[in-house]
């Protein structure tokens, strides 16, 4: 049975549902941050058509972040979540609020078609802030007494991770402009050549204050840095080389490659944070061994997903095939 | 004032998840229902199914996103407000909840898009391809959610060890002996949700002499259906019972209002049950009935509240009265779909303005009737988490404070205001527009169907030309 590490198979396993929820809903909640600024309703248009026939499966993704918690890492489900209570409910009204103006927004008489592209706009950024944070409190850690969590309702929201959380507000919106720029044409793609520099250069100010506030919010960290800079100053490099590929596709106006470079920043920041906490589920005293269920449910759960993830990552790839090319306000789906 | 963070909680379960509950019954009998039409369009290319079909995908996006977004919330629920339960169960719960994601979500979710947005773009198999997938992944949905809610009430297949559950046999923990009834009681309630909609909606267009077509053969289909399913689940409902009876006794004497073990106990038709008191007020009976149908012989032993420790009892009344509320319902369900389908044997349906009147008024009331169901069950679960096992108390999140649970339990309440009257404003706004005429493929479509979500967006401020407004 010690042959395999059912556990390490696991972290596999979640940290990659993390980071295609991250990827995938991370544009469409861009989309959102993005849309009050958009030059004109086509636009809007425009862009919430790109998003539509996606969104809800890109968001099946959170859903089995959580579920996938429970079932591999209980620990971490049962210490982040009341420990983040406000936070989760706000996250969660954010999302409530975005999904529903995908529906209403086109329903909506024309004089009250702006509260919903309210709602789209504020629900996106208000969860991409709650994500942000949470990432934030993860590196801060939580105050536990065994298994339970014991610290305070508000202690998850310090400067830093406000921080993180703006953080992630930046990131997802260069995610989404880079999508725009992928999905549309004419003064929609002009108007978003036109900002993405803006957004990149924002991410990587982010990128360089959360770097330096890091070590200084975690200990753990801190030693993990100095103790392997002979190898870790890789990373800082690598994500200025893609910044300025990114840069430079932009000024070349390539569609696609933004987009590209966008997600491979993400996935940068990701390993980042990985390689930094790696092994502790919850900070500063649980481990991801300490936080795992039975190995029977984990080997459980193994065999149905091996299975079924790729299947799912099959259809969805073939419905953003279907629905692949540039969308047109003019052109309908139906 | 102290706040009590445990009644907050509960409170808070009980609204996002009843909010939750009434959208998939509807979703998975009108999934259900839109394959069908596919399927029957497919094959005859008759278009007054297409139509019907493009009608009901209308409505159906509008219900299914509120699903989508109110689902999001269960998922963090338990362990927001119950982290002990979540934590102590994890080892079932997880992967059970786990496999629903994978197995159910991401098929509906994905074929979702393919479903509203594709017709134009992939074969028309394809089409219906997507139309099954949605309707199959909701059925998967309500076998995996269903499968944890009943282990709740009839845990199996776990030992307890040292405050965790940990799982000796998965076929037992997910085929836990109330699923089954569970199961077909809940498919059975989700067809006939869809079915008094589809029923109602139709019913409505031929009193007001508007879409006769569509709409005729829409209330053949549902009626025919209705008369089946709704005979069905008094036949499921009363096996449901019986196996309730078997495992959980005293929510059985909760729902019959029984106090005192008796021999021969009577079936109660109104009762006021006092608590304090361990008795009823204002009886009316009928003698013998209910060991009749729980023990299936006239003087059969049913067990009474009082054999149970006063701290191991459900609330009473909630329960009793739920019960008659669903059963009650179930009755009115059955003779109104028999009445109706007995007027479209002879022919007369369409010339029967009473019952088409009623079918109108009876859409609210099977989510209603699924509402008392769920009270039924889940109430009269209480005190406990997992039956027998672990104690709602014991579940609570301990870092959760009285102001913290109330704090969300006002927002979710603001939130899901603003959602439902705002969704059950545009479905309004769909059902008054109805299907477009058969010839509407002109203007309307290359007018209106450039957007996104033109699935839903039917013209609602300015009529249209294409629009059906007789
Ligand atoms: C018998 C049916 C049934 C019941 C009792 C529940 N659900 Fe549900 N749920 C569905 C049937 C369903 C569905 C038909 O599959 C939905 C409805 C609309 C939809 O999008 O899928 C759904 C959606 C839905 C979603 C969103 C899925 C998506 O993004 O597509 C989540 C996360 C949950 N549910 C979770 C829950 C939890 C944690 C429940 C328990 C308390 C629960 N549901 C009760
Ligand atoms: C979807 C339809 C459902 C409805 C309408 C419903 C309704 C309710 C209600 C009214 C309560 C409150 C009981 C009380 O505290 O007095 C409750 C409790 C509970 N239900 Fe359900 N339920 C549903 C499905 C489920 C499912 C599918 C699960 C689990 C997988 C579940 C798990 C629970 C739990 C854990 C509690 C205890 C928390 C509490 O006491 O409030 N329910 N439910
Ligand atoms: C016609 C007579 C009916 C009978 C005898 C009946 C019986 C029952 C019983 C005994 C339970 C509780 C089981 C338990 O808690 O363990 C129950 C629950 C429930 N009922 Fe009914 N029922 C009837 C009609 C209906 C109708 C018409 C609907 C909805 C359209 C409905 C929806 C539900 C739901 C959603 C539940 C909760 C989930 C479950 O435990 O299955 N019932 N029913």
């Amino acid at each position: 049975m010690e042959l395999i590490d059912l556990t390490l198979i696991w972290i596999g396993i979640i940290g990659l549902g993390v980071f295609m929820y991250v990827l995938m809903d991370g544009f469409d909640l861009g989309v959102g941050i993005l849309f009050p600024f958009a030059p004109d309703d086509r636009s809007r248009d425009a862009m919430m058509n790109s998003v539509a026939p996606v969104w809800d499966g890109n968001e099946t993704w959170l859903i089995l972040g959580g579920a996938g918690l429970l079932a591999a890492f209980p620990l971490v489900y049962a210490v982040f979540l009341p420990a983040l209570y406000l936070g989760v409910f706000l996250l969660l009204a954010g999302l409530i609020f975005r999904g529903i103006a995908f529906e209403f927004r086109f329903k909506a008489p024309a004089g009250s078609r702006h509260w919903w592209d309210r709602s789209f706009n504020i629900g996106s950024t208000v969860a991409a802030f709650a994500q942000g944070a949470v990432v934030g409190a993860y590196i801060q850690g939580f105050e536990t007494e065994g298994f339970v969590y014991v610290g305070g309702a508000l202690d998850w929201l310090t400067p830093f991770t406000v921080m993180t959380g703006l953080g992630v507000v930046a990131g997802y919106a260069l995610l989404g402009v880079t999508w725009t720029i992928l999905k549309t044409e004419g003064t929609t793609r002009d108007w978003a050549y036109r900002l993405a520099p803006w957004l990149l250069a924002a991410v990587m100010g982010f990128f360089v204050i959360v770097s330096l506030w890091t070590p200084m919010a975690s200990e753990h960290v801190r030693g993990r840095w100095f103790d392997n800079i002979t190898a870790l100053w890789i990373f800082p490099v690598l994500t200025v080389i893609t910044a300025a590929a990114v840069w430079r596709w932009l000024r070349r106006r390539v569609d696609a490659l933004p987009f590209v470079g966008s997600m491979a920043l993400f996935a940068l920041f990701y390993m980042g944070l990985l390689i930094s906490m790696w092994p502790y589920a919850v900070p500063p005293d649980h481990t991801f061994w300490d936080a795992a269920s039975d190995p029977g449910s984990q080997l459980f759960l193994l065999l149905g997903v091996l299975f079924l993830i790729p299947i799912i990552l099959g259809y969805t790839a073939w419905t953003y095939w279907v629905f692949r090319g540039k969308v047109q306000a003019d052109v309908g789906y139906h | 004032m102290e706040l009590d963070p445990l009644l907050l909680s509960r409170i808070q379960f009980a609204f996002v998840v009843s909010f939750h509950a009434i959208f998939p019954v509807f979703t998975i009998g009108l999934a259900a229902y839109i394959a069908v039409l596919e399927a029957l369009y497919f094959r005859s290319n008759d278009p007054v199914y297409e139509k019907l079909s493009k009608f009901w995908i209308k409505v159906f996006a509008v219900v299914f996103g509120m699903g989508v977004v109110s689902g999001i919330v269960m998922a963090f629920q338990f362990g927001t407000n119950w982290s002990n339960f979540s934590f102590a169960a994890a080892n079932f719960l997880g992967p059970v909840l786990s496999y629903e994601v994978v197995t159910a979500f991401f098929l509906e979710a994905t074929f979702l898009g393919v479903l509203l947005f594709g017709r134009d773009k992939v074969p028309r198999g394809v089409h219906l391809f997507a139309a099954c997938m949605v309707a199959v992944g909701t059925f998967i949905s309500s076998f995996w959610i269903l499968s944890a809610n009943s282990w709740l009430h009839t845990p199996a297949g776990v030992e307890l060890r040292d405050g965790l559950f940990h799982v000796t046999s998965w076929a037992q923990a997910i085929f836990n002996p109330s699923l089954p009834y569970r199961f077909a009681h809940m498919a059975l309630a989700s067809f006939i949700t869809g079915g008094f909609v589809v029923a109602g909606v139709s019913a409505l267009y031929l009193l007001q002499g508007r879409n006769r077509n569509t709409s005729l053969r829409a209330l053949k289909m549902s009626i025919i259906m209705l008369a089946v399913a709704t005979p069905l689940q008094l036949v499921v409902g009363d096996l449901h019972g019986l196996n309730t009876f078997e495992h959980q006794p005293a929510k059985v004497a909760a729902m019959e209002g029984l106090w005192e073990t008796t021999e021969g106990a009577p079936l109660l038709l109104f009762a006021i049950p006092d608590s304090a008191a361990e008795t009823n007020h204002l009886e009316i009976a009928i003698p013998n009935l209910a060991s009749l149908i729980l023990t299936h012989s006239l003087d059969g032993e049913v067990i009474g509240l009082t054999d149970f420790a006063p701290e191991d009892r459900p609330p009473v009344g909630v329960v009793f009265w739920s019960f008659r509320l669903m059963v009650g319902l179930g009755m009115i369900f059955i003779a109104i779909s028999l009445l109706a389908a007995f007027q479209l044997w002879r022919g007369k349906l369409e010339q029967s303005p009473l019952i088409l009147r009623a079918l109108t008024w009876m859409i609210p009331l099977p989510f209603i009737a699924v509402l008392a169901g769920w009270f039924v069950t889940d109430i009269g679960r209480q005190p406990w988490m997992v039956y027998g096992l672990m104690r709602t108390s014991e579940a609570l999140t301990p870092s959760l404070s009285g102001w913290m649970a109330l704090t969300s339990l006002i927002g979710y309440i603001l939130v899901y205001a603003v959602v439902f009257g705002a969704g059950l404003y545009y479905l309004r706004r769909i059902v008054a527009a109805g299907p477009d005429p058969l010839t509407a493929r002109g203007p309307e479509s290359s007018a209106r169907a450039k957007r996104p979500w033109s699935a839903v967006s039917q013209p609602l401020d300015e009529p249209s030309p294409g629009t059906a407004r007789s």
